[in-house]
């Protein structure tokens, strides 16, 4: 008896039981594989690829792009979509620039930036689980109000030009890593934990998986969609802190090329656009594989009007191979 | 199940020729306010010739609006419309700068819309794909090929004969609004005159009792965004026409105005429910607005805001009605 459970257990411990893979696991080690194979291929072409000065920017562009899918991430697998982090990141961006100009406070543009995140990531909620409006159609709509909010707030003219503290978050170093590598690093951890390890979490996978049965276990779908839409908004204001660090500057237009990048980075990473399945792990992978495709692209000099177009390609790729292989498993 | 779908359709069709129905009243509602404030407010409003450029402008938003109102019947969404029609003007430029025929040139950028759409429409109904991010993906590389196509500058030097196309009236009827007109009669006679109309309809009211009286579903959902690439080609003819350039950043967001026109005049996101007539009003609507704000001098940014507004609100207010009807 106690020899046939530590056989049993052995032979888990092996992974040769027999039943196949966690697919969660799988698709996380499949990602890194494609990384490795990426990041080779465009080492071999280029030798500035990876030298560290390259490959510091690369991860500090990458987790620009987490902190803007990271949010979206959990509102993808609670089975809703969020298509107004660009325009959250940019009027956030914008308003907090201006309050610094205004007050000389790092603090209250910093305090500025979260609130008008959380606020619009509120009004998407209410508007998508209070009122049951559809999510695409309601965060589309937000999409314009708030980069035209952003417009008008601005006149045209850009805001440039913060105080170091400030400028911490976004460019600064902490024991010689970039701070904002740490971000990436606090929140995919952090949010790792709340999605697989508390009921909440759990929940939000029940509801994405399955609307219906969540509804009907007694699930409250409607408060854990909000919050997951505050998330979202929240992480664009956080990310609006570090992308104001990064570039020293504010202008209406600079959550717009973010939108689509940060889609592709949550299907890269092998989150279901049907909810139900995902990881912030993998999402973080996926922004690191499409920053590195980008990277490569200004490295082989090709002009920076292919970068939406190979944005797209990633995107409508992902998505068939997720189809073709889906289908083939099935 | 055949029958199911006949009744349904027959439905529809009820309600198409039904010239006001109750529901779809929001485009109307804001014409009726607009039209005599800005006519009071905003200096010049009601002249002919503002008049004029407001047709103009809706004219290309029309060509845009009523693909989408097909899509929007099948439960969907075409986010790239407004980037392929950039992408198209620009092929189209550069086709007439190198020599080629207005005709020729046209159906090439057609046949880019098309590949586009095709594209999206594969993605869509063959593989079960979000419409919204599909079109999101191909937004992007339209954008991208219009923006290298065009090396990020406008593509002038387009000879005299798109000026005299663009010049062309017909009892004083500017070429691109009969071409609007022409559009919107095609489109009303493929949707309630046709068999295919019919399946589009049924695809977002019906689809299951479609499949199983045996029509591929996958076909006519993916014809429909095949139909708005290869429109937002033929639209960027009148596009050319209007701006004698093609330039690669020209229509975006143009996409949304679209989607804005189709929720105010009364297509739901669900359940196939749709009323052609209403996107007219919405395109018009949407053109007032726009226009009037930019008479008085609302700034664009304003205007996007209030588009926005508008079209939640609406959303809010059909919502609102269907809880009632369903309590009641």
């Amino acid at each position: 008896m106690t020899e046939t459970t530590q056989t049993s257990a052995f032979r888990t411990f092996r992974g040769d039981t027999g039943a196949p893979l966690d697919p969660e696991l799988r698709s996380i080690i499949a990602r890194f594989v494609v990384l490795a194979v990426l990041c080779a291929g465009v080492a071999l072409l280029n030798e500035n690829f990876l030298s560290v000065a390259n490959f510091t920017n690369v991860l500090r562009q990458a987790s620009l792009l987490f902190l803007i899918a990271a949010g979206a991430t959990l509102v993808i697998i609670a089975g809703a979509i969020d298509l107004s982090v660009g325009a959250i990141l940019t009027l956030s961006a914008c308003v907090a620039a201006g309050v610094i100009h205004a007050t000389g406070s790092s603090g209250l543009g910093i305090a500025t930036a979260l609130a008008i995140g959380v606020s619009a990531g509120l009004a998407n909620g209410i508007l998508v689980a209070g009122l049951r409006l559809p999510p695409f159609l309601v965060t589309y709509g937000m999409l314009w109000i708030l980069s035209g909010g952003a417009l008008y707030y601005m006149g045209g003219i850009p805001i440039t030009g913060f105080p170091r503290e400030f400028r911490f978050l976004g460019s600064g170093f902490l024991l010689g890593i970039p701070v904002p590598i740490l971000i990436m690093i606090a929140i995919a951890l952090a949010g790792s934990v709340v999605l697989h390890m508390t009921m909440v979490g759990q929940q939000i996978v029940m509801m994405g998986a399955n609307r219906a049965a969540a509804t009907l276990a007694g699930i409250p779908v409607r408060r854990n969609l909000i919050c997951v839409y505050v998330a979202s908004g929240a992480c664009a204001g956080l990310a609006a802190v570090v992308a104001l660090g990064r570039v020293n500057s504010a202008d209406p237009g600079m959550g717009d090329p973010l939108l689509l990048p940060s889609i592709a980075a949550i299907l890269v990473g092998g989150t279901s656009l049907f909810g139900g399945t995902g990881t912030l792990l993998g999402t973080a992978l996926g922004a690191l594989l499409l920053t590195i495709v980008l990277n490569a692209m200004n490295l082989l000099t090709i002009g920076s009007a292919w970068q939406p177009f190979a944005t797209g390609i990633v995107l409508v790729g992902a998505m068939l191979a997720d189809a073709f292989l889906n289908r083939r498993r099935s | 199940m055949i029958a199911e779908v006949a009744r349904t359709t027959r439905l529809r069709g009820n309600r198409a020729r039904n010239l006001l129905p109750s529901k779809t009243l929001g485009a109307s509602v804001v014409l009726i306010i607009l039209v005599p404030l800005f006519g009071v407010f905003a200096g010049g409003f009601l002249s002919p010739h503002n008049l004029v450029n407001i047709a103009l402008q809706s004219s290309i938003l029309l060509l845009i609006a009523l693909p989408m109102t097909l899509v929007i019947l099948t439960e969907g969404l075409d986010l790239s419309s407004g980037a392929l029609l950039s992408l198209c003007g620009v092929v189209l430029a550069l086709l007439l700068v190198a020599g080629y025929s207005i005709p020729l040139a046209t159906l090439a950028a057609m046949a880019v819309g098309l590949l586009f759409g095709i594209l999206n429409g594969f993605c869509v109904a063959n593989l079960g794909m979000p419409p919204f991010v599909v079109t999101l993906g191909t937004l992007g590389m339209a954008q991208g090929l219009a923006l290298a196509l065009a090396d990020g500058n406008a593509v002038s030097g387009l000879g005299p004969e798109i000026e005299a196309f663009s010049a062309f009236r017909f009892f004083g009827l500017p070429v691109l609004v009969l071409i609007a007109i022409a559009a919107y009669g095609i489109f009303h006679v493929v949707l309630y005159r046709t068999t295919f109309g019919r399946y589009v309809i049924a695809v977002g009211g019906n689809a299951e009792a479609l499949r199983l009286s045996g029509v591929s579903v996958r076909l006519v959902h993916g014809a429909v965004y095949a139909i708005s690439g290869a429109t937002a080609g033929f639209a960027a003819l009148c596009m050319i026409a209007r701006t004698n350039a093609g330039h690669p950043t020209i229509a975006l967001g143009m996409e949304f105005d679209a989607i804005a026109a189709v929720v105010l005049g009364g297509t739901s996101f669900e359940r196939g429910n749709g009323w052609l007539f209403g996107t007219v009003l919405g395109v018009l609507a949407i053109g007032v607005l726009r226009n009037g704000l930019n008479l008085i001098g609302v700034d664009t940014s304003l205007q996007l805001v209030a588009i926005g507004a508008l079209v939640i609100a609406v959303l809010l207010v059909e919502r609102l009605a269907s809880d009632r009807s369903a309590s009641a």
